[in-house]
């Protein structure tokens, strides 16, 4: 069918619009990261700053005494070995089971598989009561390791599903040859299956870093001090105090959304592609 | 023949190395989530009121039957229901045109699709953050926004009110969540053949026509699990209440997962707190029948 002008127009305008309504929220979280506290309190308010810098962010990465900028730097840190070791274990665990729905013949098989998908369906609230009890008991209150601990049962579900979708997608032919030439089970999956599967791992690797970088519940209550604090925690910690340095607390979630926006932009067509693919077929 | 030997033994055999690889998976999940689970069902048939271990009075289902005599739940369920039946109405409905737009060809469609994410990879807590920053009443952005352009006369306290609150909270989720929406949708259009089109277009029926007689026919089982999916994680809302509100103003943002925080971590009543967690186990539960019913029916042939 072709296009008339008035559709067209219709369907630019209809783009302008929509990138504005979703650009213009966090552009102003940009710009408010940036600009000077006063430029932030003035009324009417100027959208284009007058005076403009990086010192916060200059701040947050090298600047010492300072309360709130040690959190953030501390949070950040958490954060990333926090999401970093939950998926690194996950996958790890993962990929073996993910192997085992894939390519071998069991009882219960797709009821076990149901079952680990079903634990998405709990509410974090549902656990979190007893975990906590029991980590005040284990001492792993306020401890990355407990975090870690907690994120890789609900990441490891997640790798199980897409890595055997993944792996069920690799031809068996390359596996059988792999075996006939004299490879054990266990040496074909990691000489050929898994070289094959880099692209599925890269991305569920990438979304469970963003689910882990994200969860914000379980590690407002497990967390406490510095040594364990995840960034959205920091955030939100910041923005309850009566009063806020709004640049300041714009800079840190400018930091916090960086990686995240990073992931998605990068590898928006695995990412998003293979999620809603995979929730469709399930 | 050897191959056919080893057939006949496989199965035990392949059972057996199954459960070897599964059993770490099985470790790491169940291992975390069974014992607490059972945990919190025991506990909610105590009066627990404190973090420490000791000896409760049990209460059999007394804190279940104390939440529904309890005016401070039911208000929760009903802001929870609304909360989550205008989001997921929202965000289906701006999902499903936001995935049509993203669909036609047009040049710039690569950028807007890549815009489109942002909102979705945006942390949840900083989405909430930025909403409370772009609301806050002295200094907020939509205030400069709306007086500059002289639609208010004047500065308001978006978040202070409970019902105006209630709003813009389901106004930052339904910026944040739409996208998802959009793409689940882009997905299933992208799956629908251009032949059904122009035989429509052959027979003179117009875009609307085509829309409403094949497009959303075709596109019903993906919006049917957005709806149940969004439902779900809609009735679990938190981090962004925690964030925009804190619950408030006069518990006015009060959904039934914090209302569940509140009462087990802030007062300390471990025991209420585990009931009311099952109390949303059990809805979350039902959704999630449905939705298992709705993937088997979901298969759709062209």
């Amino acid at each position: 069918m072709r296009s008339s002008l008035a559709f067209r127009v219709f369907v630019y305008s209809a783009a302008v619009f929509t990138g504005a309504v979703i650009l213009a929220p966090f552009a102003w979280l940009v710009i408010s990261s940036v600009a000077a506290p006063a430029d932030l309190l003035v009324r009417p308010l100027k959208w284009i700053p007058a005076h403009a810098s990086l010192s916060r962010y200059a701040q947050i990465f090298f600047g010492t005494g300072n309360d709130t900028v040690l959190t953030f730097r501390a949070a950040m840190v958490n954060s990333t070995i926090v999401a970093a070791s939950s998926v690194i274990i996950s996958l790890g665990v993962g990929i073996f089971g993910a192997y085992a729905f894939a390519r071998l013949r069991f009882r219960f098989q797709r009821a076990i598989l149901l079952l680990f998908l079903s634990t998405y369906m709990l509410p974090p609230i549902a656990l979190l009561i007893s975990l906590y009890l029991t980590m005040v008991q284990l001492r792993l209150l306020d401890t990355r390791l407990g975090l870690i601990l907690v994120y890789c049962s609900f990441i490891t579900p997640f790798v199980l599903w897409i890595m055997s979708g993944y792996f069920r997608s690799i031809p068996r032919d390359l596996e059988d040859a792999a075996r006939i030439d004299g490879c054990s089970r266990m040496g074909a999956l990691f000489r050929v299956i898994l070289p094959l599967a880099r692209p599925g791992l890269l991305a569920t690797a990438l979304f469970g870093f963003l689910l882990a970088w994200d969860e914000f519940l379980y590690a407002l209550i497990f967390t406490s001090s510095l040594s364990s604090k995840t960034i959205p925690v920091a955030i939100a910690e910041f923005t309850g105090r009566h009063a806020v340095d709004f640049g300041m607390m714009a800079t840190g979630g400018v930091l916090a959304s960086l990686p995240p926006l990073a992931i998605a932009f990068l590898f928006q067509r695995y990412i998003v592609g293979g999620l809603a693919s995979g929730a469709v077929k399930g | 023949m050897a191959r056919a030997k080893a057939r006949v033994g496989g199965a035990f055999r392949q059972g057996r190395i199954a459960l070897i690889l599964l059993l770490p998976s099985l470790v790491v999940v169940f291992g975390i989530i069974v014992y607490p689970l059972l945990r919190t069902l025991y506990t909610s048939l105590f009066a627990v009121n404190s973090a420490f271990p000791g000896r409760y009075p049990f209460v059999g289902l007394g804190n279940y039957l104390q939440a529904l005599e309890r005016a401070e739940f039911w208000g929760a369920i009903l802001r929870t229901a609304y909360f989550t039946f205008s989001t997921t109405f929202l965000e289906v409905v701006l999902g499903i045109l936001l995935g049509l737009l993203l669909n036609v060809e047009f040049r710039g469609r690569w950028l807007l699709r890549s815009i489109v994410i942002l909102p979705w990879a945006l942390p949840t807590v900083v989405n909430g953050a930025m909403w409370r920053w772009i609301l806050n009443p002295e200094y907020g952005a939509l205030n400069a926004l709306l007086t500059q352009l002289h639609i208010i006369p004047d500065y308001r306290s978006w978040l202070g009110t409970p019902w105006m609150a209630l709003n813009m909270v389901v106004v930052a989720d339904v910026w944040k969540m739409t996208p998802l929406a959009a793409f689940f949708v882009l997905a299933a259009l992208q799956t629908i053949p251009r032949d059904l089109y122009e035989a429509a277009w052959v027979d003179g029926a117009g875009r609307l026509r085509a829309f409403f007689s094949i497009t959303l026919p075709l596109l019903t089982p993906t919006i049917l699990i957005i709806l149940v999916l969004r439902t779900m994680e809609a009735f679990k809302v938190f981090d962004i209440i925690y964030v925009m509100t804190r619950g408030g103003p006069a518990n006015g943002t009060q959904t039934i997962a914090y209302y569940t925080y509140v009462e087990a971590f802030s007062n300390q009543l471990f025991g209420y707190g585990a009931a009311l967690a099952y109390i949303i186990a059990l809805f979350i539960l039902f959704f999630a029948v449905i939705y298992m019913r709705l993937l088997r029916r979901g298969e759709v042939e062209y």
